[in-house]
């Protein structure tokens, strides 16, 4: 069965000028539209934040197991699964953001990768780098680096935990019977 | 605490506790597919769930209706896909000569007030009109709801929004929608559900329903939701239909409550190419036309034509004018050839086509060339929707003004007399 906690190395993705989380960031700037032709997810995570300033070398940079934390309304835009794919392509295991898009939203819980919505994303003491554990039941986030425990984000629903642990829709719907 | 019309609609069809902004799975009463995705949702099926049956053939339909009958090899084959694949599963289709889906479900009582319906069409939220949930939905999303009868939902928040005043003929519910687009903005009510109340809205009949809820993705709503009247219980309760039609809490909570006076509402238009670009008709400058359509799901009922009819009996479309008129479903063509209608039409040298979508979608019936002015009574006029030429949103009573005049333009009040 899948983890309902998770640890990882956090990147907070910001704007490097501002140092501010960066609100908005819309499909095309996660995975570029260039690069729609794509079609096997191996392939995809070389081209994960391509769009985005100041993350271009996010691919060479992530490794398997991180979180990546991001601002508000992450994910707007178009209906490209790739958006999702290209981090699990990564082995990014979770993305936490201040709130996504509402397809994103769909097309990240159907194909059973982690999201979690944090209203308080902009209030949470986490830097790059910082190892966190996630409590996906809870939403229970703690900062293992510092030792605090941080705001709580919005559980997972039932529905989410169901698909996630099943392995996706389609999975789901097989485990149904 | 209180709940609004989706959420007691989500909370009939979910064991899961319904309240806003948690994600609840539900059970459907319907699940569809058109043409457009419909191959997408068999292939899917087929990958996932090989050899298996569809949870119930008797819930689950195929409704054809953009591309009618096909006029690419693409949509051949995949509309073909579907035959097959129905043929084997025992789903109904609404084949090629039926029109469009949504109007089919709604007059033949497959959705129905307080039911949940989805399907690969966008603008399935049009079953609003009735106080039905309706959500159009990828074609993974659909190939699971095929499976499974059950999809997820995150449950909106829900505005309210109550209309004071009322309006005489030539206005029509398209210009009260075309309003309250104006008012709202095309990300208005993004996310959100929207109920109607008011004397005007208590008033309108069905076709006018499903005019005003079929511009609801035009605002961004999930859903623009119309508390049924006792005129639509009748209707559904006289075709022999069990349902439970769901009303708000009094105590319902919504997250924002707005109010607009449309006291003497004059008729409107959008301006291309954004939909909730509206101002009233009378306000635009002389603006020649080129074309003219009269249909799709927003005004192509047997209502409509009607009236398009009674403006244009005895006269000519404007010289150079190009006027399209394409009924919704097959219902409304017999009704429509049986009355007479469809003569009229032909006579004031209108083209009539078969049912479906028409020249909203992929052209069906024409599209526009670059520079060509056309007045539609559909619901988009994005750039490139309806060709490369600038289109118009207006009512029908406008589009049939406006074939006559040449010009864009509406009717003084007291020129018609409404049958
Ligand atoms: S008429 Fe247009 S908006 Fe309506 S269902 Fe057809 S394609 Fe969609």
């Amino acid at each position: 069965m899948k983890p309902g906690i998770l640890k990882g190395r956090i990147w907070v993705i910001t704007d490097p000028d501002t140092d501010k989380l960066i609100n908005n960031i819309d499909t095309d700037m996660i995975y570029h539209n260039a690069h729609l032709a794509v079609t096997e997810i191996e392939k995809m995570g070389q081209y994960a934040f391509g769009n985005l300033t100041g993350w271009k070398d996010f691919p060479k940079k992530a490794g398997e197991g991180d979180i990546v934390v991001c601002g508000t309304n992450f994910g707007s835009g178009s209906s490209r699964q790739h958006a999702v794919d290209c981090f699990r392509a990564l082995g990014v295991q979770l993305i936490i953001a201040g709130s996504f898009g509402a397809i994103y939203k769909r097309n990240a819980i159907n194909s059973g990768m982690p999201i979690l919505t944090y209203p308080d994303v902009d209030d949470a003491k986490i830097k790059s780098g910082d190892e966190v554990e996630v409590d996906l039941e809870k939403g229970k986030l703690k900062n293992i680096t510092t030792g605090e425990y941080l705001p709580n984000a919005d559980p997972f629903s039932i529905v989410q935990m169901d698909i996630y642990r099943a392995g996706d829709l389609f999975e789901y719907a097989k485990a149904l019977g | 605490m209180g709940k609004t019309i989706i959420e007691k609609i989500l909370q009939n069809h979910t064991e899961d506790r319904v309240e806003p902004g948690k994600i609840v799975w539900i059970e459907l009463d319907v699940r569809s597919a058109r043409d457009f995705a419909g191959a997408n949702v068999v292939k899917n099926f087929e990958k996932h769930f090989p050899g298996e049956k569809v949870e119930n053939p008797d819930k689950t339909f195929f409704t054809f209706d953009c591309n009618v009958p096909a006029n690419t090899i693409a949509y051949a084959e995949n509309q073909h896909l579907c035959r097959l694949f129905a043929r084997k599963q025992g789903i109904q289709v609404y084949d090629v000569d039926a029109g469009i889906g949504s109007h089919v479900m709604l007059y033949e009582g497959l959705a129905l007030p307080g039911g949940t319906v989805v399907g690969t069409d966008s603008h399935l939220n049009i079953m609003g009109a009735i106080g039905c949930f309706g959500q159009g939905m990828g074609d993974s999303d659909i190939a699971f709801a095929f499976k499974t009868g059950k999809t997820w939902f995150e449950v909106p928040e829900t505005i309210k929004i109550t209309i004071n005043g009322t309006y005489d003929y030539p206005t029509t519910g398209k210009d009260l929608i075309l309003f309250i687009l104006g008012k709202m903005g095309a990300a208005g009510a993004l996310g959100k559900c929207v109920e109607l109340y008011g004397e005007m809205v208590d008033r309108l009949d069905l076709e006018d329903r499903i005019t005003v809820a079929s511009m609801g993705t035009e605002m961004g709503a999930i859903s623009i939701v119309i508390p049924p009247s006792d005129e639509i219980i009748k209707f559904y309760r006289d075709m022999g239909k069990k349902f439970n039609p769901v009303f708000a809490d009094p105590d319902a909570k919504y997250s924002q409550e707005l109010e607009f006076d449309i006291q003497g509402l004059r008729p409107h238009i959008a301006k291309p190419p954004h939909p909730d670009d509206t101002v009233p008709v009378d306000e635009l400058d002389e603006i020649k036309v080129d074309s003219v359509f009269i249909g799709s799901c927003t005004n192509g009922t047997y209502k409509d034509i009607k009236i398009a009819a009674d403006i244009l009996k005895g006269k000519k479309v404007a010289p150079g004018v190009m006027v399209k008129v394409v009924p919704a479903t097959r219902e409304t063509y017999g009704r429509l050839l049986e009355d007479g209608i469809i003569q009229v039409l032909f006579e004031s040298g209108v083209i009539v086509s078969n049912p479906g979508c028409g020249g909203c979608a992929q052209g069906q019936i024409g599209m526009t060339g670059k520079g060509e002015v056309q007045i539609s009574t559909s619901n988009r006029n994005f750039k490139g929707k309806q060709g490369s030429g600038f289109t118009y949103l207006a009512s029908t009573v406008t589009a049939s003004a406006s074939a006559i005049t040449g010009k864009i333009a509406t009717l003084p009040a007291r020129v018609i007399v409404r049958k």
